[in-house]
């Protein structure tokens, strides 16, 4: 018993009925200090509403309540309550008060007759313990004892002015049948939904042998409500009602933190990881290891000390954890430490909106900050074509204002191409990540391709990987592409090896080539040496050369000079 | 032997609404012609003893409960129909 969301602004008007859903359909609860009709089949849950209506009041709203239960006996009706959770041992009688009225079997009956007794009781109890709600439940009961539509009708209208006087917000429940035209045409009671201020049908029917719950407010006087059926459920802790998402609800935090989704590689490919709080989507054929890539997702959370939840529709949670233990993802330390909690949904039967609760619930207990189905497109079975994609969508709208980040998987059928097929369950266009894993069948073997359809807000690659599964783990490697066609498998091997033997061959080829180079390079040094050698000689050779013809020019004048004076030459030849 | 047995009832009546004051005038009227001179009645009225009412699990009002003789019988109604009431309350009509 949650007070519901505290978006919602206190209304004085209304009377809050602490059932998750309720309160947003009608916009903070029943009309304060008037009248609602319940309208139902057998075991649509009339009673549960309004009993968690009284006791959300007294416990939450200081509003004591009484409940007349003309068809049950209180003994019974508190001791179901009690499954619930609901302690209303601790409240009865000052704060919740039962009333029992049913008539008894040996009644007889001689004549009309009147509820003014019961009135005038219940006044004096609602003024000796002030209470503030009140329930009549199964009114139908009382009423068929009277003899005529008239008499009916006035017990009806007395019953109604009385609650007006005394300002206590009423829930009168009827019995009708499941078939909401039956309730408005043939029923005695009819008009008492013309006369009440508000009015609520709850439906309970079977499609397909899945049991369907669904509530709608039929009217509401002085406020706007949504008008549309909601699907309902009866959970562990009373009435939750599936409502989607409605306007004036505040947008969920968003962030930029990336998670790593398990394998480095498609991190890579991803630009970083998963956005936190965002919601992915796996895609595959059976095999195509989806929940392989789910559990690299929750061993990564885990292994960051987040609290994760694993729900699996296909096999048991050891299961899951021996296999994805066989290509090295070890979950089970995580189990055991608290952080991973496994949860086997197979033996589970019910509509997409059980599940919906169930996991609601669970992420809730659990604290999780992960989440993984594995895989939801078991929801679109028979018998919940009609709701699954809702369900669906408030899933993802769940997740992400619980900021959970979510990895779903989604089997396809293999007919289908990518496209998600016919199935109702059209949730790629709702996700922000779409990783899809395909077969390719080539050279006698099936290989498993990793491709982001999509990835928002992100940019990613946009080319196909080969998933590789082995016991170290999970890797993705590049696949080739050669002449139109992707290779994988022994393919690509035989591919990489081709491509590394030609590569060793240049390589050898280039070392060749510069040894010979090398030497070349080494002769011309060594004749360029002798060259500088022999050059050395001739200059020397040159300058002695040079210097011998200098002293002879020099002995050959001296000489002359010599000469000259022997001779004894003119003076003026001496002297210029 | 039933003949001569004293009757007790309650009648439990909401104020002066009209179903309750039929009640007592039928429950009057029947006492005079059969069960002259042994019978003995207690009208309750809920709205001045509401409390009683619901502690007496009397909820729909008029409402005639006979405590003697045993066992106790409540038959709810204004008492207008005779006949469901004479066979209720044991009194068969005498064969004229």
């Amino acid at each position: 018993m949650k007070p519901s969301r505290s978006i919602l602004d206190k209304d004085p008007k209304k009377a809050p009925t602490g059932i998750n859903g309720l309160d947003e359909i009608t916009g903070g609860g029943l009309p304060h200090g008037r009248t609602t009709l319940l309208v139902g089949g057998p075991g649509s849950g009339k009673t549960i509403l309004a009993l968690q209506f009284l006791v959300y009041g007294a416990l939450e709203c200081r509003e004591p309540g009484i409940f007349v239960a003309f068809e049950e006996t209180s003994k019974s009706i508190v001791a179901n309550a009690e499954s619930f959770g609901w302690q209303i041992g601790e409240l009865q009688d000052e704060k919740l008060f039962f009333v029992d009225a049913q008539p008894k079997p040996e009644l007889i009956q001689a004549g009309d007759f009147d509820l003014g007794g019961m009135l005038a009781g219940l006044e004096a109890l609602i003024q000796q313990m002030g209470a503030r709600r009140i329930v009549f439940d199964a009114l139908d009961m009382v009423l068929a004892l009277l003899p005529d539509a008239a008499a009916k009708r006035r017990e009806i209208y007395r019953l109604h002015d009385w609650l007006l006087a005394h300002e206590v917000t009423g829930i009168i429940t009827l019995k009708a049948g499941g078939d909401e035209s039956e309730t408005i045409g043939q029923n005695p009671f009819s008009f008492m939904q013309f006369m009440v201020d508000c009015a609520v049908i709850l439906n309970h029917c079977v499609v397909l042998g899945v049991s369907q719950r669904s509530l709608r407010v039929q009217k509401y006087r002085g406020s706007s409500f949504d008008e549309n059926e909601s699907a309902f459920l009866i959970g562990k802790q009373g009435f939750e009602v599936a409502v989607a998402r409605t306007l004036d609800r505040v947008d969920a935090e968003v962030t930029n933190e990336r998670i790593s989704s398990g394998v480095s590689r498609l991190d890579t490919m991803l630009g970083g990881g998963y956005y936190r709080g965002s919601s992915i989507l796996i895609t595959g054929f059976s095999g195509t290891a989806k929940t392989t890539l789910s559990g690299t997702f929750a061993e990564a959370a885990c292994g960051r000390g987040e609290h994760t939840l694993f729900v699996s529709f296909d096999s048991d949670g050891s299961e899951v954890i021996r296999n994805l233990a066989s290509v090295g993802i070890h979950l089970e330390q995580h189990v055991n430490n608290g952080s991973l909690r496994m949860v086997s949904a197979r033996a589970i039967t019910g509509s997409a909106e059980t599940y919906l609760v169930r996991i609601k619930t669970l992420a809730k207990e659990h604290q999780a900050r992960c989440l993984v189905i594995d895989p939801v497109s078991t929801w679109s079975k028979s018998g919940n074509d009609l709701n699954v994609h809702s369900v669906a969508e408030r899933l993802i709208d769940w997740s992400k204002a619980e900021g959970i980040t979510m990895v779903c998987t989604r089997l396809l059928d293999e007919m289908s191409s990518l496209a998600e097929g016919s199935s109702p369950l059209v949730i790629s266009s709702l996700v922000d990540t779409w990783v899809h894993l395909n077969y390719l069948v080539q050279a006698g073997e099936r290989n498993r391709g990793l491709s982001i359809v999509k990835s928002r807000g992100s940019a990613h690659s946009n080319q196909v990987r080969e998933l590789i599964l082995s016991n170290d783990g999970v890797t993705l490697a590049d696949t080739y592409t050669a002449g139109g066609e992707v290779l994988m498998g022994t393919l690509r091997w035989e591919k990489e090896r081709a491509e590394r033997v030609a590569h060793e061959a240049v390589d050898d080829v280039v070392k060749l080539k510069r040894v010979k180079l090398d030497a070349e390079e080494a002769e011309l040094e060594v004749r360029l040496k002798s060259l500088q050698v022999e050059l050395q000689a001739k200059q020397l050779e040159k300058a002695s050369l040079l210097r011998a013809t200098q002293s002879h020019a020099g002995e050959l004048s001296r000489s002359r000079t010599r000469m000259g004076e022997l001779r004894g030459a003119d003076a003026e030849e001496q002297a210029p | 032997m039933t003949q001569q047995a004293l009757f007790k009832f309650r009648l439990y009546v909401a104020g002066d609404a009209l179903n309750s004051v039929q009640a007592r005038t039928n429950l009057t009227a029947l006492c005079l012609i059969y069960l002259a001179e042994r019978h003995e009645i207690e009208i309750v009225d809920v709205f001045l003893e509401p409390k009683r009412a619901l502690s007496d699990g009397i909820f729909m009002t008029p409402t005639l409960v006979r405590l003697a003789p045993m066992p106790a019988r409540s038959i709810v109604g204004n008492l207008s129909q005779t006949q469901p009431l004479l066979q209720a309350l044991g009194l068969e009509v005498p064969a004229l």
